[in-house]
């Protein structure tokens, strides 16, 4: 019993990761009827940024004799983190997908891909391949309930997302930016004849689910402190099989599917040896997505007519 | 005049859909073009919004301005040309007030919102009791008068309507046009494309009619109404 509460507890924290990322692959989805494939590098990129100001940070704060209080810098971090990848999803919607708009969507997705490559080469021939170490930047503790372990970066990287989550649920909802992208997301074609620019709304979206990808980033170098230029490939892999679960262009599906794509990774490498978790945890996802083709909460069709 | 259209020819790809047709508006004007399915009304419509590229040679001018410097959601948050389309096109996804809401997006005079909004209400009071509900709940009489809505919400210097008629009762279509007179008698000019053309020519003022990418005739509604040809192709004898 205190083992499968454990595992609840794991499963939550590593469904944080898929549940951000996979925001951004729906949110981009929802509105443009593409899936960005740069989006894993993204992850990569805000990971980065954020090793780039957290050291930053420490430097100025010693520099300067002042010590900074490491949860105060890991906010800064987070924040700045998010900013600055905001603008590199801008960047790539601008002159990545913009001009494919009218494009066949092949085009858009091998685009994405070129995009990835470019993301993770540069790395590589800006930073070298040697691996960096992400600051810790909280001293790690970890408190016990009844038979079971949480640290409080655990609990920080749960509740960082759900609060993110939230934030994004309560501007979708109640901004006129937010409705805005609601408006898109069912009929994109009517929205400039609202005043509505679609050259403002498309980059929104992008620097929102770039942002989203940042802070999955920063969380994840906080538990699992080595990044590299390709960590993102397999995770942004495994989040885009999340939006689709949730179904294609469904927000509250691809943070809900993120979640569940965690618990059965987890269960399944308890249950299992860990060498096979892949194997079987997405032989289920298949199994499910047979039944169920348009994931949990995607339209059977495309409603969406040509004006 | 408000509106000058000089040789607009638009193709899709190599098939011209409208070989050069000329027209003119001048402010508070109803004008109704008539003709039968895939004459080019609603082609016409379209590249006046700016929603397709017009060929070279074209002149489109609002007030003195190049139209085809536009973008498509400029024409509406910049020069006021608003445009119920073909369809209706709601956002089923959004409440009714989310919808009026929404076309008001760009507009800078922010202080006149409310009071527009219940302009809106007081034209159509069925919108007002529909607020809350999703549009796409809303019968086709409802989603009618608030695609009309929703455009007014959004510009009011010439409203574009797509086949305001269609698929409505005919008690239904007599009140939309009364409602559309009242947005015309507060200062919007109104150019309308129908095929139900005995309708349209009696709301309007004057009329065109549009055959095969050309515009044919021209005149007052009186005079096309009482105009044998139009009788025989378009009165139904």
């Amino acid at each position: 019993m205190d083992l499968f509460l454990q595992n609840i507890v794991n499963a939550l924290q590593w469904g944080s990761f898929y549940a951000l990322i996979a925001l951004g692959y729906s949110m981009v989805y929802s509105i443009l009827m593409l899936f960005n494939f740069a989006h894993g590098d993204i992850f990569m990129v805000g990971a980065y940024i954020g090793f780039g100001i957290a050291t930053a940070l420490l430097g100025f704060a010693a520099m300067i004799g002042l010590p900074l209080p490491g949860w105060l810098i890991l906010i800064l971090t987070i924040l700045f983190s998010m900013f600055f990848t905001s603008f590199v999803g801008m960047l790539i919607e601008r002159i990545g997908y913009r001009p494919l708009r009218e494009a066949p969507r092949a085009s858009a997705a091998i685009t994405g891909l070129m995009i990835g490559i470019i993301l993770e080469t540069g790395n590589l021939a800006l930073l070298g391949a040697r691996r960096l170490s992400f600051p810790a930047l909280i001293e790690s503790a970890t408190y016990q309930f009844g038979g079971i372990f949480v640290t409080n970066k655990k609990i920080l990287i749960v509740l960082v997302s759900l609060s993110l989550m939230y934030v994004l649920h309560l501007f979708i909802q109640k901004s006129k930016w937010g409705m805005a992208m609601r408006a898109m997301s069912f009929d994109f074609q009517a929205v400039p004849l609202m005043g509505v620019s679609i050259n403002k709304i498309a980059p929104l979206t992008f620097a929102i689910g770039s942002a989203l990808a940042a802070a999955a980033g920063i969380l994840y170098g906080l538990a699992y402190p080595v990044l590299d230029p390709y960590m993102g490939v397999l995770l942004g892999w495994k989040a885009f099989v999340a939006a689709i679960l949730g179904g294609r262009g469904s927000i509250l599906g691809a943070a809900l599917a993120g979640f569940l794509l965690g618990f059965i990774e987890i269960f399944v490498a308890w249950i299992f040896p860990s060498t096979l978790r892949d194997i079987i945890a997405y032989s289920i996802i298949l199994l499910i997505l047979t039944f169920r083709p348009h994931g949990f909460f995607g339209q059977a069709h495309s409603t969406q007519l040509r004006l | 005049m408000q509106l000058v259209i000089e040789n607009l020819q638009v193709s899709y790809d190599k098939i011209k859909a409208l070989h050069g047709i000329t027209f003119k508006i001048d402010k508070g004007e109803i004008v109704c073009i008539i003709g039968a399915n895939g004459a080019g009304k609603s082609t016409t419509l379209r590249a006046i919004s700016r929603l397709l590229p017009a060929d070279k040679g074209s002149v489109m001018q609002f007030e003195n301005k190049d139209l085809l410097k536009y973008q498509p959601d400029k024409v509406v948050s910049e020069l006021g040309i608003s445009h119920v389309p073909e369809g209706r096109r709601l956002f089923g996804n959004l409440t009714v007030m989310e919808n009026l809401k929404l076309a008001t997006f760009a507009r800078k005079d922010k202080e006149n919102i409310r009071g527009d909004i219940d302009h809106v209400f007081t034209i159509f009071p069925r919108l007002k009791e529909r607020e809350s509900q999703f549009s796409g709940t809303l019968s086709g009489g409802e989603q009618q008068m608030l695609a009309v809505g929703r455009a007014y919400m959004s510009g009011r210097e010439i409203m574009l309507l797509d086949e305001p008629s269609m698929g409505l009762a005919p008690l239904l279509m007599l009140s939309m046009f009364e409602a559309l007179k009242e947005i015309n008698r507060s200062g919007t000019t109104i150019l309308l494309v129908e095929q139900n053309a005995r309708l349209a020519l009696k709301f309007a003022q004057r009329g065109y009619v549009i055959e095969n990418g050309h515009l044919v005739l021209e005149g007052s509604s009186q005079d096309l109404l009482n105009n044998p040809e139009v009788k025989k192709a378009y009165l139904g004898g």
